[in-house]
């Protein structure tokens, strides 16, 4: 009872304070967010006193759960967030990419390109990457620690909080609240409470890996716990700023000018890092030897390649200013780290592609870990193209150009997407207790879908970046400049027309995966012929419950 | 490196048949981990790019030290090089640049590979000034003056584009700037509606836009009166007063009643930078140069003011020679 009173007592507060804020808001942005919390709030209060078992409470009896089932709740929820939300970034992928082919597409001002392009990033990235990671993290914590997840309550609130967190952040963008920071845009109270759930988060993470019943912790845990700890450090460092009220949505940073750009870039870079990369690398070292049905490659490989990882990766930021107001120093380490992160990166990969050592064939015959393998190539050549283009040479050809855009999304889309994809094939049949996906042969198109999207995709932006690149930097015979701005973009045209081609199908290969989805939940299975996947024993995915204390 | 010898022998280690590998001993949810030694060429790759690495250290500015960064045995420095490229490009312009401070622009058509020169660095000096009001092709845009045609607003010949680009139109604290303002006839109701109507179908009229008619007929009486005065009794403008040319297929905003019902009853009054205040005398000579060249350039009817003229140039020379 009492935590029942405590609990709702701290959303009354919640909602308290946000119906303050809407009353004293001082912009109309900020009021609009706070009545958003309000509602939040309400909901959360509806759920704690509506929730609660009171015949149980008044009888003295606490309810337990299951102790001999994982906590998966969590997990469900977060592989449906990761569909919903992934639909969403996807599609407003495409949006603007058709925008920057027709800019006619721009309705003013709530959907116009500035607004909507980190709508799409933080949708991608935050929501559909994030939620993939909170809950496969979840669910891989508690099998590799044999336990369930330390703090339930905890959890649900980390999960719940983070979608208010993406909803304020996504709202924001249209209404046009922004710290103009890329991939940090929320502004500060947004991220004052990404930063109460984010504790929580790693609370939940670590609790659960101190209660574990194995005696070593498995290097997926490593990973996970790399990235919940830097991002949490990243993500406090480079938004240190001063509201200009406690009730408008306006912020100033701390850091101003060269050291701004660098923090900024020091976040970014690791955003990439640790975000995308080592939380990934995380999900990879679980589903790949999982669906593989095979131990990974080399447990020294994966030592060595964590920690080389681990410290260099954090250097690499300046390589984003080369040839700016930023010191030559700086951008030389940014440089030369860069450089030295080429290898690390790849031992994730061959780590990833020579589990499959001894299965090959599995790549032929079972959709989902062809699914995995190709993000594992795309891992492989995003993180060579990476370090390349960090190169100053390099950088001053393609810096500022579209094939810094395509880098990113063979990354984004092949990587990160796919080993995604592969997640939740892998995870739907599982939580829902189903036999098997209702198509894999439905796997299978999403997977030839989502590679040519991004072969259209990543081959339009280096023609783009090459094309933009060497025409700002075309001089006459005369010593003079031959091309404006203007001339370059409209060069670019039909690779702008063939990108957003290469994104309608990925994204159509994303819808393919919702109907997946949503019929295997549905308990449907498609007639169709087997194609090969990985065994399950429901018997053996259970925690090992702790002896009588 | 993690070694599994000084732990209990045994406890789950076991070859795996498909690689011919030992595993390392530990399970999770089913997941082994193989003993595979670090492949060679990874870390041999590995080792050479920490080499490289500190070899571009030991060449170029790198660590931070107490005061100031170490600066690279080479002494490079990406501000050194910017000046570098910056002075080798000068130098290719340097003779091209001198000959064009001291030759007035007047004299300019006679030279004809001074000319060249002058249209190419112009074209250049249009992109990265010029193309955001003017667009890529200089043709302008509704409020932009198209540069492509032979209609001009002040006048095409070199000496007075080159005017126009040193003080602008309507450039606030600019004392030389061009200034024409047409009254606000509708606003300031120096003309009724039906007036500004009538005026409007004469003024179609005369490019043949709309054809005569009772309201043109009315609209002539009081073109007549008002504004005949600067565009001219035919509606052909006067350079003078930088008054556009009615009677051509040319407008400036648009050809329609709207827009020239619009313009008659609350003009707008676009402004031009004085670009004398923020590129060279060379630059702006380039620039004009190209801007005749497109194709509207007209000859020097008379000498208009050489006297000006020529003070300006000696300025340019007396600047460049300082330099």
């Amino acid at each position: 009872m009492v935590t029942v009173l405590a609990r709702a007592g701290i959303w009354l507060a919640v909602l308290f304070l946000a119906v303050i804020g809407v009353a004293l808001a001082a912009d109309g942005g900020f009021a609009i967010h706070m009545g958003i919390v309000a509602l939040a709030a309400m909901i959360g209060v509806w759920f704690t006193v509506g929730g609660a078992d009171y015949s149980a409470i008044a009888r003295g009896i606490l309810k337990m759960p299951d102790q001999s089932t994982y906590d998966d709740d969590p997990v469900r929820w977060g592989v449906i967030a990761t569909v919903f939300w992934g639909i969403a970034g996807f599609a407003a992928g495409l949006f603007i990419a058709l925008q920057l082919t027709w800019p006619v597409l721009n309705l003013e001002p709530y959907l116009n390109f500035s607004r909507l392009r980190p709508l799409h990033t933080s949708a991608v990235i935050f929501a559909f990457g994030g939620n993939a990671l909170i809950a496969s993290s979840f669910y891989i914590v508690q099998r590799t620690c044999r336990a369930r997840l330390a703090f339930p309550g905890m959890a649900r609130f980390v999960f719940w909080g983070y979608q208010l967190f993406i909803v304020l952040a996504a709202t924001g963008y249209l209404l046009g609240i922004t710290q103009s920071k890329e991939y940090a845009e929320p502004e500060w109270y947004v991220d004052w409470w990404l930063t109460i759930v984010w504790v929580c988060y790693l609370l939940v993470f670590v609790g659960t890996i101190v209660k574990r019943h194995e005696p070593h912790i498995y290097v997926a845990n490593w990973f996970f716990l790399a990235f919940i700890l830097t991002i949490a450090m990243l993500h406090v460092v480079n938004n240190l700023d001063m509201p200009v009220s406690l009730v408008g949505s306006k912020s100033y940073p701390l850091f101003a000018g060269v050291q701004g750009a660098l923090v900024q870039w020091w976040y970014g870079h690791n955003a990439v890092g640790f975000f995308l990369t080592a939380g990934f690398l995380a999900m990879m070292y679980y589903f790949v030897p999982k669906q593989a049905e095979r131990p990974i490659y080399s447990y020294r490989l994966s030592i060595i390649h964590f920690w080389a990882l681990i410290f260099l990766y954090i250097w690499a930021g300046p390589h984003h200013l080369h040839y700016t107001a930023l010191p030559d120093w700086a951008q030389t380490l940014g440089m030369v780290f860069s450089i030295m992160l080429w290898m690390p990166s790849w031992g994730g990969m061959i780590n990833g592609l020579m589990t499959l050592n001894g299965a090959w064939d599995k790549v032929r015959t079972d959709p989902i870990i062809r699914m995995m393998i190709m993000s594992i190539a795309f891992y492989g050549m995003s993180t060579f193209e990476g370090p390349m283009m960090s190169i100053k040479s390099v950088n001053s050809l393609s810096h500022y150009t579209d094939w810094t855009i395509g880098h990113v999304h063979s990354g984004a889309l092949g990587w990160n997407g796919m080993i995604t994809f592969g997640a939740i094939y892998f995870l739907t049949p599982r939580l829902w207790n189903r036999e098997r996906l209702y198509s894999l042969r439905m796997v299978n198109w999403h997977f030839w879908l989502a590679t040519i999207g991004i072969v259209f995709y990543a081959a339009s932006m280096w023609v783009a970046g090459i094309t933009q690149g060497l025409m700002w930097r075309e001089y006459g015979p005369d010593g003079y400049l031959v091309n404006t701005f203007a001339d370059t973009v409209a060069a670019l045209h039909p690779m702008f027309a063939l990108r957003a081609f290469g994104g309608l199908l990925y994204l159509t290969g994303a819808v393919l995966m919702v109907i997946n989805v949503w019929q295997t939940i549905a308990g449907k299975l498609r007639r169709e012929a087997p194609m090969h996947d990985a065994a399950y024993d429901p018997a053996a995915d259970r925690p090992i419950l702790a002896p009588a204390e | 490196m993690a070694n599994a010898d000084n732990k209990p022998a045994g406890a789950g280690r076991r070859i795996d048949e498909a690689t011919n590998t030992e595993t390392v001993g530990h399970e999770w949810d089913g997941i082994e981990e193989l003993n595979t030694p670090l492949p060679r060429w990874w870390l041999w790759s590995f080792y050479a790019c920490i080499v490289f690495a500190i070899g571009y250290c030991i060449a170029y500015p790198a660590w931070p030290m107490v005061h100031s960064a170490t600066e690279g045995m080479l002494g490079w420095t990406s501000r050194g090089q910017l000046e570098k490229d910056l002075e080798a490009q000068q130098q290719e312009r340097a003779k091209i640049v001198a000959d064009l401070a001291i030759t007035p622009i007047e004299k300019l058509p006679g030279k004809p590979a001074l000319m060249r020169a002058a249209v190419a660095g112009g074209a250049a000096a249009f992109k990265v000034n010029c193309v955001q009001c003017h667009g890529a092709g200089a043709a302008g845009s509704s409020g932009y003056p198209n540069l492509n045609d032979d209609d001009w607003l002040w006048g095409g010949d070199l000496a007075t584009i080159e005017q126009t680009l040193i003080h602008g139109i309507r450039q606030p604290g600019d004392a030389d700037t061009r200034v024409s303002l047409m009254p606000a006839f509708g606003k300031d109701g120096l003309l009724t509606p039906a007036q500004i109507q009538d005026v409007t179908s004469y003024v179609l009229s005369l490019s043949g836009k709309e054809k005569a008619s009772p309201a043109s007929q009315r609209g002539a009486a009081i073109f007549e009166a008002n504004c005949a005065v600067c565009h001219g009794a035919q509606g052909t403008g006067d350079r003078q007063f930088g008054a556009p040319n009615l009677a051509d297929a040319i407008w400036l905003y648009a050809g329609n009643r709207e827009a020239v019902s619009q313009q008659i009853g609350n003009p707008r009054h676009g402004v031009m930078p004085a670009w004398g205040e923020r590129l060279d005398p060379v630059t702006i000579k380039m620039l004009a140069a190209y801007v005749h060249s497109l194709g509207g350039g007209e000859d020097f009817a008379t000498v208009a003011t050489p006297a000006q003229s020529e003070d300006q140039s000696e300025a340019a020379a007396t600047e460049t020679a300082a330099e």
